[in-house]
């Protein structure tokens, strides 16, 4: 006789589908761990973590991450600070190339071993290429051999041929959110318009790194869905964000995602995405603290953007890297990523 | 020496009603966006370690690294 399928455990499922075949769990199973009790977290993340050292390995894979070209944009992501059709505080700033060598230097001497350079733009013009082109080249000339991540929005094949050519190794291209759930998160664009890059970019043999937002109003339902969308497309690396409320957004008094539920998220993403990059980014300080942090790298994560953000900041870099060291967690080392 | 007078995270006066969340939030992970002497907003510029914030009557501050 055999056990009526609500009498089986979600993680029972995964140990043997995840654990043990490194098969992703289903939209249905995501969506039964998110609605996990709170006492089933601790077996919850010590699933994750098992899973992440079977299939990833121990190393950490750190990151910065530096903003080109702040504020100003002419879409209405509702979380975001960096829209021009919000009244937020954020005003437009251009970095210059010298500025963008020091955070490069800034990054490369935390250990770590990817750098990215993000734009807030519907999708780049000449000049934005011409100033990535450029301080791409100015790092380099500064000896500097970091790996380089762009994400500039939405491009045209001519222009993801050109950061090819430029020697970008990833792309950053987030769909932030499910698919069901995008309209009510950004309308001057598609979700549909956001994929289209994201394949352009992996058809060009460049990295692909695509993650979102927890806590924009999504339901469970809707989060579970949208880990599986991400599953599908098979990115190399999915940042899982943690909403920030910022002032002159229309989220600005949406609630802090709460810490048990943001981990039950985490592990969650890793019984859907076994292989992939998972990376600690923006609203951990918040969401987390610092406890909070270790429980995340113990439960699935195994990677993390250390120091600050584009317009928010983050904990000091030395912090996070006196936890992985306390952790016993070795951070991956550019040889092995080249 | 500037006078503080205006809140950094929100530009409202300081005197005016409560700005512990505007300190959490300052303390945690933001940096000034209103100049404290004149609140007009700043532009600044967030670098991994450490932030820049010019106010166009007031001049720039920075982080200390």
């Amino acid at each position: 006789m055999t056990a009526a399928p609500e009498q089986i455990d979600v993680l029972d499922e995964a140990r043997e589908q995840v654990l043990e075949r490194g098969v992703g769990l289903t939209e249905a199973q995501v969506l039964k761990v998110l609605e996990l009790p709170e006492e089933r977290i601790p077996d919850l993340l010590a699933l994750a973590h098992e899973v992440r050292e079977r299939w990833c390995g121990p190393e950490v894979e750190v990151e910065g991450i530096v903003s080109l070209k702040t504020g100003g944009c002419p879409e209405d992501c509702h979380f975001c600070s960096q829209s021009g059709q919000f009244p937020s505080p954020v005003r437009s700033a251009w970095l210059d190339i010298p500025g963008l060598v020091r955070a490069a230097r800034q990054t490369r001497d935390t250990g770590a071993t990817e750098f990215c350079i993000v734009a807030a733009v519907r999708g780049p013009d000449k000049r934005l290429l011409s100033q990535v082109r450029d301080g791409i080249k100015a790092i380099r000339e500064d000896g500097n051999d970091i790996q380089i991540a762009c994400s500039l929005g939405m491009l045209t094949q001519e222009q993801v041929d050109e950061l090819v050519a430029m020697g970008v190794h990833r792309y950053n291209h987030n769909l932030e959110t499910a698919r069901s759930h995008f309209p009510n998160v950004v309308t001057t664009h598609s979700w549909e318009e956001r994929w289209d890059t994201l394949r352009m970019i992996r058809d060009a043999g460049m990295e692909v790194c695509c993650g979102g937002i927890i806590g924009m109003g999504e339901t469970l339902a809707q989060r579970a869905e949208f880990a599986v969308q991400l599953a599908e497309l098979e990115p190399d690396e999915v940042p899982l964000n943690f909403l920030i409320p910022n002032p002159g957004t229309p989220y600005e008094n949406y609630p802090v995602v709460e810490g048990a539920e943001a981990l039950r998220t985490v592990g969650a993403f890793r019984l859907a995405l076994p292989r992939t990059i998972l990376r600690f980014a923006g609203g951990r300080e918040l969401t987390f603290g610092d406890l909070g942090a270790k429980q995340g790298m113990l439960g699935g994560i195994n990677a993390i953007i250390v120091g600050n953000y584009l317009t928010n900041l983050g904990r000091p870099a030395q912090q996070d890297l006196d936890m992985l060291e306390e952790l016993s967690m070795p951070i991956k080392a550019l040889s092995q990523t080249l | 020496m500037i006078a503080l007078v205006y809140c950094s995270f929100c530009g409202k006066e300081e005197a005016d009603g409560d700005h512990a969340v505007c300190r959490q939030r300052l303390s945690v992970i933001d940096p000034p966006r209103y100049c404290p002497a004149c609140a007009r907003r700043m532009v600044v510029q967030v670098t991994p370690d450490g932030w820049t914030a010019r106010c166009s009557r007031h001049g720039e501050t920075a982080s200390a690294r």
